[in-house]
């Protein structure tokens, strides 16, 4: 079934956690809380608190990062150090462990960084569109609850989060 | 301050309690929408003399590139660079913007991971010096090699001669460890203005408004989108640290592990790390009554903020003083004749007056910033945070040109050795580079962190709730003074 979404902006966060606590003990069908999206200009646990787990998997790129990026910079360096062979190292090992670990710590962190960014940026969706019901205010002083449910549910998720003094509740065509 | 009697039922006392405010960070009428709109309108109409600044930059950075453009094409004598005295004023002045870096990773990650929240409406600039110091520090390393069109001999790639560059050298790990620290930088300064992009996306016209929507890249503030911001930006706080510290070990490492006579210390590395976050640290204190006075920061870079970060230098200033101190005494007391005497040459010989000039700059006059008026007067503050940088660039400049000046073997000394005017004007130009770049950035991005700051009033505003309806709790008397003899 095609979702909607409506979208309603809360000025006092107490309000917007009430809404969601009404939300979520209302026992609707036709909406699911992971499906409600919680939109402001910082991070609020407080709210996602409410609206369960959200769980971040960034931490295990930046493992395959780190795990990754030290033992491929090693073995390309001491296999270069290997080919190369017109030098002459006068009894000294062709491919020396302790000096060799300066560039391998900093490949450690360089790989760590990026699998964490690149990782970040897939977990986050970004690039990516803005929703159509996206409002500027959001990312100035307001806070924004938007939820994707059946059509038939929406006037009844209104009604819930117009109990809670909104500024305003828009929606959008059935998709 | 408000007092109150309570007296004490069982224990016949009066306690007299008296409410001391705590010095907040951002004053009262400091709001969401205020920020968006100060910051915002700091990108389009800062005060006049940000255009004197930016010229003069301009202009700095044009003589620089001129004399660059006459070293290259009459080769490096016009310099005055040759055996022994190779590195001069290039080298000591890379040193010195390698250094300036430091601190904004100090403020920005390692604040970041201990919660200090005072860092936060300072943290964006300084995270921006960062980038900017390691982009001119790297202009420096072409700048020395004289022959510009074999820099990339540095990197590792395969060539059909099978040639590689020497992995164990600290000049090949210089490369590698500054390559890594400028793309991690510049990762993390992105990263974090991120949200605050999106809010300039919002509020901005024409191409503004474009560069803004490209490089907010769709933010929307979700839920799920601060989760993982969050989580990653603290991961990349977490590498950041490890790498700034390890960046200018290995810096370091270019005179350490060499045979030269007064480079040849064991700590050089903590003393280089130190005195690169007290270089930074007063850069940071420079750039902060800088750009509070060009953008009309007043309202986010406050006092209590400005003394904090005072103290943070000043501690840092007495560290790299014992490094500093500790690096003379094992010399003197050391076996090291050689070293012994390049001691008394930088102390006594052609150099003396840098030397001193070094200790009275960064050692003397650290010990200013424990006076209040010096704290409190801004164009004072101002010239000593300079004065401590004169003397960071001065100690950059007497570890490498003494020691070259006079090495083990006399017939390669060259006392009494000074740079040249070109050396001077590429030196000059890189300050122009830095600080018309760093002007142009505060002028395209929000160098207040908007976000951030709006965590902070909101935490100020949760913490006066919860002692308003503390104090709300114990005047009802639901709650007793006193249990047991216990607060």
């Amino acid at each position: 079934m095609k979702k909607s979404h409506t979208l309603a902006l809360y000025a006092d966060m107490d309000e917007a956690a009430n809404a969601l606590r009404e939300l979520k003990s209302s026992g609707m069908s036709g909406f699911r809380m992971e499906d409600v999206v919680v939109k402001s200009p910082i991070d609020h646990p407080e709210l996602s608190e409410l609206l369960g787990p959200r769980p971040v998997y960034i931490q295990w790129f930046t493992l395959l990062g780190v795990l990754l990026g030290p033992t491929t910079g090693l073995v390309l360096i001491a296999s270069a150090q290997a080919s190369f062979i017109y030098q002459v190292r006068g009894g000294r090992p062709v491919v020396p462990l302790p000096p060799d670990m300066v560039l391998t710590y900093e490949l450690f962190i360089l790989s760590g960084v990026l699998m964490t960014v690149l990782a970040t940026f897939v977990a986050m969706k970004l690039p990516g569109n803005r929703s159509p019901l996206y409002n500027a205010s959001v990312s100035e002083d307001k806070i924004g609850i938007l939820v994707k449910a059946d059509p038939q549910s929406i006037p009844q998720i209104n009604e819930i989060l117009g109990r809670h003094k909104p500024l305003e509740i828009m929606g959008d065509q059935a998709r | 301050m408000s007092h109150s009697v309570h007296s004490h039922p069982q224990l016949d006392v009066q306690v007299e309690r008296k409410f001391i405010p705590k010095q907040k960070d951002l004053g009262a009428d400091v709001t969401w929408a205020k920020i968006n709109k100060d910051v915002l309108k700091s990108l389009e109409k800062p005060r006049p003399v940000f255009w004197v600044i930016f010229f003069s930059a301009l202009a700095l950075f044009s003589f620089g590139v001129y004399c660059e453009v006459y070293q290259y094409q009459n080769g490096m004598g016009v310099a005055d660079l040759n055996n022994p005295q190779v590195w001069g004023l290039y080298i000591a002045t890379f040193i010195f913007w390698i250094g300036m870096g430091h601190s904004g990773t100090l403020l920005s990650a390692l604040l970041h991971i201990i919660h200090a929240d005072w860092r936060k409406p300072i943290y964006r600039y300084s995270e921006a010096m960062t980038t900017f110091t390691l982009l001119t520090a790297a202009l420096f390393v072409l700048v020395h090699m004289g022959r510009l069109w074999q820099f990339y001999y540095v990197v590792a790639y395969p060539n059909e001669r099978w040639t590689w560059p020497n992995f164990t050298s600290p000049l090949v790990w210089d490369a590698t460890a500054i390559g890594t620290y400028l793309t991690s930088s510049l990762l993390f300064l992105y990263m974090g203005m991120i949200p605050d992009l999106a809010i300039c996306r919002d509020n901005a016209r024409g191409a503004r408004r474009a560069l803004y929507r490209f490089l907010s890249m769709g933010w929307q503030g979700t839920d799920r989108q601060w989760a993982n911001f969050k989580v990653a930006y603290m991961t990349m706080a977490c590498f950041l640290m490890p790498l700034a510290v390890s960046v200018h070990s290995i810096v370091s490492t270019d005179f350490a592990v060499s045979q030269n006579p007064g480079w040849h210390v064991t700590s050089f590395p903590p003393y280089f790390v130190l005195g690169a976050l007290y270089s930074g640290c007063s850069g940071i204190i420079t750039l902060f009554i800088v750009l509070r006075y060009v953008f009309r920061f007043e309202a986010y870079m406050t006092q209590p903020i400005l003394n904090k970060l005072i103290k943070m230098t000043f501690a840092i200033a007495m560290v790299w003083t014992y490094l500093d101190l500790i690096e003379y005494a094992t010399t003197w007391y050391g076996s090291d004749e050689v070293a012994k005497a390049d001691l008394i040459y930088r102390a006594t010989g052609d150099y003396a007056l840098q030397f001193w000039g070094m200790i009275f700059c960064a050692m003397v006059m650290p010990f200013t910033l424990l006076i209040r008026f010096v704290r409190h007067n801004y164009v004072v503050l101002l010239i000593i945070s300079l004065i401590l940088n004169v003397g960071m660039w001065l100690e950059r400049f007497q570890i490498i040109t003494p020691t070259f000046a006079k090495s083990h073997y006399p017939w390669t000394w060259t006392a009494g050795w000074w740079p040249s005017w070109v050396q001077w004007g590429i030196v000059a130009g890189s300050f122009g580079w830095f600080t018309m770049l760093f002007m142009l950035y505060c002028k395209i991005f929000p160098s207040v962190s908007m976000y951030e700051v709006k965590e902070m009033v909101h935490e100020q505003n949760m913490e006066e709730k919860a002692l308003a309806a503390q104090t709300d709790v114990h005047e009802a008397g639901l709650v007793p003074e006193m249990k047991g003899g216990q607060a």
